[in-house]
């Protein structure tokens, strides 16, 4: 009998000493869970790997639903035959022509590890080679670089092969690195940030800046679709709070000269992503600051603006080209939500020439314009609205009826 | 009531009118309106989108929502020829296809293009050997039915597929109208670039259909005047119509994991009966041929006087295509595939759904064996 599954191996897992177990454990409730529609799947944890037997679930949407997996390093589908000569032959065959077209080559790399097994690992790489030249066409063998290298090893509990390896997301298993709050504001540059802070192992939620009726519903809509989205990559939820931004960016109009009203803006949505960064046990900032893209991203921009806080500020995308950031946002699913045209609340209120050289003591002197500053921070503070996101939810239940 | 004009046209399920209803009541504003209510809509229409991409198993951006398979088969085929005119005026396409696209062929005639119509063997089934041999450097598309409308016979997509991948700068579009929730397409694994289909052949409603374009593949529209189905399909979306067709899809799809046997069941009961009946002829071939799509033909009736004869017994049944039998006259498709003008001018299809049932095809056998023998009396 045929018991097709898969093997899941770790990346810079085995790299970690003593924190393993922990980075272990939570990699597999991260499998478990991603993996918890298809009932009929048996995953277990070895010592070096986890396996996941499909007992007639169809391999590709779980390959791919583990390619989203932080700290996975590859995946390989393999089958399990009986100790068997014949058997091993038949199966060798249906997992090359699962993994090959009709050209190319290939070699068999077979290993004994039962040693009672009647026919040697040199007899097997003959044996089970010499079976698949003759029912394919078209097909060669190369020892040294072939298209496909066709695994088969004899164990006690049956032999398994293996021809087609998919690489994994790599990266760490989400959950080891603490937690960051994740500025989002709808570009294309902030879920490629978070993206690669949770590749670290780190926990995001998401902050947006909401600014009714200067920013709309679908700007707000299009955050929370992003949000959405990052769940594939997050072990299962992600937080979403939407700060009320209105009264801050009016005042802020009103009371600072418009070369610097970007500026100190920036500095207030710092003060208050520390504050719910605080509140909900985060250890960090992440956002999708890039250098030398716009006013805002300048250096001496960041110099004036870092100084409202103590927290570590990741910048994941800090040094990539916009063609790199780019073309992440298109493997992970955010480009095309992030170019829906809606203005977000660092575009709507833009002067025609901010600063691109703020000067740090004249943001702060500036700043003082704003007496009740602490005030409004605490205010907006106290009135976020918190969204749970949930991988595979989307936030329209009330049209699943309708499909 | 006995229907058995499925490839005509389905009975929209009751489920499928539910949803054009409520939202239609509910969710009416213009998705591209900047209010909250266009928002909803706009909201609705994505989620509509991803939930048929999903089922086609495909990307959202790659769904351009059309009024149906004529629309689709015409964007698809006048819109590649347009847009990629200067690499080449050759289009490669079948004998057997469907009036919506035979007629676009022929009207890319007029525009200078030049089309081979490849022939089909008597099972109606084109062979690779003449594609291969078709194909030359200025070849830009290569379109063709994956299930033929009148016969139900399935052409060799996957194979074709292969020989059009050899040649990057070939598009490759199908009409799946026939075959939507029927015979298996993986459009992605098949290396299909454009895929027509259209929903009232699914139980959904008329005016309502889509067509797969691949990510990376340009074409020109036919409509122009706004930013819709990203740029390929101006018009203010259908949103009840889409939101229905989802609903069609899904059921029918579902239909299809479920029901396929029963469905095979009654075209062999079909298959053996006819077989039994003199003067019948099968002209959908055993092998390669779709599971609901039964045609025949009866010597020296015509088939009009048996469809009325029929009609009058409440059964539903066509003379080979509903978009061409208006017209009389011996059929393309049947002359195509080598059967003679008497036997291209008297065939009849029976096409069914899942709904059908194995009691419905006996009882349209019986009274086929009678109708057939009265009217040959008649007419002796």
């Amino acid at each position: 009998m045929l018991n097709d599954h898969l093997v899941v191996r770790y990346g810079e897992l085995s790299l970690k000493g003593k924190n393993r177990r922990h980075f272990e454990s939570q990699l597999f409730i991260t499998v478990k869970r991603k993996l918890r529609q298809y009932d009929k799947l048996k995953i277990a944890k070895l010592f070096d790997r986890i396996v996941v037997e499909l007992n007639g679930e169809p391999h590709e949407p779980i390959i791919k639903a583990l390619q989203d997996i932080f700290g996975i390093h590859s995946i390989s589908l393999a089958l399990r035959a009986e100790n068997d000569i014949e058997e091993i032959q038949k199966a060798a065959l249906r997992a090359l022509k699962e993994a090959m077209v009709e050209k190319g080559t290939f070699k068999v790399t077979g290993k004994r590890s039962l040693k009672s097994f009647p026919v040697n690992s040199m007899q097997l790489n003959q044996e089970v080679g010499g079976y698949l030249l003759k029912h394919t066409d078209g097909l060669t063998v190369d020892v040294h670089h072939p298209d496909v290298n066709v695994k088969v090893e004899v164990k006690d509990t049956g032999t398994y092969i293996s021809c087609q390896t998919y690489e994994g997301a790599g990266g760490l298993p989400i959950g080891v690195g603490g937690k960051a709050m994740l500025m989002l504001s709808g570009g294309i540059d902030s879920p490629v940030a978070g993206y690669l802070t949770m590749k670290r192992g780190v926990r995001i939620e998401g902050v947006h800046f909401h600014s009714p009726p200067f920013t709309s519903e679908r700007a707000k809509q299009k955050v929370v679709d992003l949000t959405q989205e990052l769940t594939r990559y997050s072990g299962g939820k992600i937080k979403l709070h939407i700060v009320p931004f209105t009264t801050i960016q009016q005042t802020i109009k009103d009371k600072i000269p418009a070369s610097y009203s970007m500026t100190i803006m920036r500095r207030v949505m710092l003060r208050i992503t520390e504050k719910l960064a605080e509140n909900n046990h985060a250890m960090a900032i992440a956002n999708g600051e890039n250098l030398g893209q716009v006013a805002s991203q300048t250096m001496h921009s960041m110099y004036a603006i870092n100084e409202v806080t103590n927290m570590p500020i990741l910048r994941p995308v800090i040094t990539m080209d916009k063609q790199e950031i780019m073309n992440i946002s298109h493997k992970i699913g955010t480009y095309d939500i992030s170019i829906r045209p809606y203005e977000d609340c660092c575009t709507i209120f833009l002067p025609s020439a901010p600063k691109t050289k703020p000067k740090r003591d004249k943001a702060i002197w500036f700043e003082k314009n704003i007496e009740n500053l602490e005030e409004l921070v605490e205010e907006a503070v106290q009135n976020v609205e918190t969204i749970i996101l949930e991988e595979g939810k989307t936030t329209e239940e009330s049209f699943e009826d309708l499909f | 009531m006995i229907y058995f004009d499925n490839s005509a046209t389905t009975k929209p399920y009751k489920e499928v009118l539910d949803t054009f209803i409520t939202v239609s009541q509910k969710y009416f504003a213009n998705p591209s309106s900047l209010h909250s209510k266009g928002g909803e809509a706009e909201n609705l229409l994505t989620a509509a989108r991803k939930s048929i991409a999903g089922l086609l198993d495909v990307d959202p951006s790659e769904i351009v929502f059309t009024s149906g398979g004529t629309e689709g088969n015409n964007i698809a085929i006048k819109g590649i020829a347009f847009q990629h005119q200067n690499r080449g005026k050759h289009v490669i396409t079948t004998a057997v296809e469907h009036p919506s696209s035979y007629e676009s062929f022929q009207y890319l005639e007029t525009q200078g293009f030049d089309i081979t119509y490849l022939p089909v063997d008597e099972a109606g089934l084109v062979s690779i050997e003449d594609l291969k041999k078709a194909i030359r450097p200025e070849t830009i598309l290569v379109s063709m039915l994956h299930v033929n409308n009148e016969t139900g016979t399935i052409q060799p997509i996957k194979e074709i597929g292969e020989v059009v991948k050899e040649h990057k700068k070939i598009f490759f579009h199908v009409d799946n109208v026939q075959g939507i929730a029927k015979v298996p397409l993986p459009l992605k694994e098949w290396g299909i670039d454009l895929c027509t289909i259209s929903a009232h052949k699914v139980h959904g409603l008329k005016g309502t259909g889509l067509l797969y374009v691949k990510n990376g593949v340009t074409l020109s529209a036919l409509f122009t005047g706004g930013e819709q189905e990203h740029r390929k399909r101006a018009g203010t979306e259908n949103v009840a119509g889409i939101a229905s067709m989802a609903k069609a899809l899904r059921l029918t799809m579902d239909a299809m994991r479920t029901k396929k046997e029963k469905l095979l069941e009654v075209k062999q009961t079909f298959f053996e009966g006819l077989k039994k009946i003199e003067g019948v002829t099968l002209n959908t071939p055993e092998k390669h041929s779709a599971p609901h799509i039964i045609n025949f033909s009866v010597e020296g009736i015509k088939p009009e006087v048996l469809i009325h004869s029929l009609d009058k017994r409440d059964i539903y049944v066509s003379t080979r295509s509903a978009c061409s039998s208006k017209q009389g006259g011996a059929s393309r498709v049947l002359l195509e595939m080598g059967h003679g003008e008497k036997r291209a001018s008297t065939a009849i299809r029976i096409s069914t759904s899942y709904d059908n049932t194995v009691d419905e095809a006996k009882t349209t056998l019986n009274v086929l064996e009678e109708e057939i023998s009265n009217i040959k009396k008649v007419m002796r």
